[in-house]
């Protein structure tokens, strides 16, 4: 069987008709090939985060990260672009969400594309994926270990980061949540809060919690990493998606 | 997590990269998930020059141990000039 995929950085139309970067891989057949939007994490549009995204166009989905940093400096290195948003106030919801919509509406125009979309964050991605799951018309939504969600940040923190399941009664998609039993942020109590809301609002969703693992497991890059909860995790993103997005 | 934690501050001095001396005007403060050094969390300062690029700041991303180590350290150092100056 033949394999191949194709790698770029491209241009799409992002909030307030911003152009903003992403970077997009997907396999090289004619499609049709459902679409993922791969949210990164704080450190910014990295390495590590692209990685991801070519490990979805590698299993067949048309993947795209938008670079939520390109308003810092569209050629800023990763932690560069990291530095101007902790000292600029990172971005804004509205921002996001506009990138994202950008983002939905780019893979869906793709000719390969099978207009089926979900998105994937980790760990502040995390919690913009469970928001892009509340606010933009998508097919499935991953949060990994997304803090904040439930409960705000706490009152000493310079930036206010508040809490979003208020706004969990608009979503219009399935959601997976993957969390280890260690952390912190979200806790196991936090997740327990959000399972039991999206079930109130019967919203289907599905939630793991991995024992001897804390936040950021899937980092392979990072001591956080936990091989067991890894694989499994990404057995059941990979099953998900099949299941919602194929 | 991604904590978002950040404090800011003016300060006046100098700062050292790659060979060249530059004026620094203000650190920026955070605890959160360094680009390079191998942890989960690190204290990360970045020390700006208003005006500069962000590429030209000098950053430091140091474990919470041995950054409270260098916190106690410059505090001594600071305590002994008073006593001392």
């Amino acid at each position: 069987m033949y394999e191949g995929l194709l790698a770029e950085t491209v241009t799409i139309s992002g909030h307030g008709d911003n152009e903003i970067g992403a970077y997009l891989a997907r396999p090289l057949g004619s499609g049709p090939y459902p679409g993922v939007i791969v949210i990164h994490h704080a450190p910014g549009w990295d390495g590590a985060t692209k990685e991801i995204t070519r490990k979805f166009a590698a299993h067949g989905y048309v993947a795209i990260c938008p670079n939520l940093y390109h308003r810092f400096g569209p050629d800023l290195a990763p932690e560069d672009a990291a530095a101007a948003a902790r000292a600029g106030g990172w971005i804004s919801t509205e921002q996001f969400l506009g990138d994202a919509a950008g983002a939905l509406t780019y893979v869906r125009g793709l000719p390969v594309s099978n207009r089926r979309v979900g998105t994937i964050g980790f760990c502040s991605g995390g919690r913009q994926s469970f928001l892009a799951a509340c606010e933009l018309a998508i097919d499935a939504a991953v949060d990994c270990y997304g803090a904040f969600v439930v409960s705000p940040a706490p009152p000493e923190l310079p930036y206010r980061m508040e809490p979003i399941i208020d706004r969990a009664a608009g979503i219009s998609c399935p959601v997976l949540g993957l969390f280890g039993a260690e952390d912190r942020n979200p806790s196991p109590a936090e997740v327990t809060q959000i399972d039991a809301e999206l079930t109130r609002l019967a919203k289907q969703h599905e939630f793991h919690t991995f024992e001897n693992a804390g936040h950021g497991f899937f980092a392979v890059d990072r001591p956080s990493y936990r091989v067991e909860a890894a694989v499994e995790g990404w057995r059941l993103v990979f099953d998900f998606f099949r299941r919602q997005l194929v | 997590m991604c904590s978002y934690i950040v404090e800011k501050t003016a300060i006046t001095g100098s700062a050292k990269a790659a060979g060249t001396w530059a004026p620094i005007t203000n650190a920026v403060v955070s605890v959160d998930h360094p680009s390079h050094a191998t942890l989960d969390h690190a204290l990360i300062v970045d020390f700006v020059a208003a005006g500069r690029p962000v590429s030209e700041r000098v950053a430091l991303e140091l474990s919470v141990e041995s950054a409270r180590e260098l916190i106690n350290c410059m505090q001594g150092a600071l305590d002994a000039f008073g006593v001392a100056g």
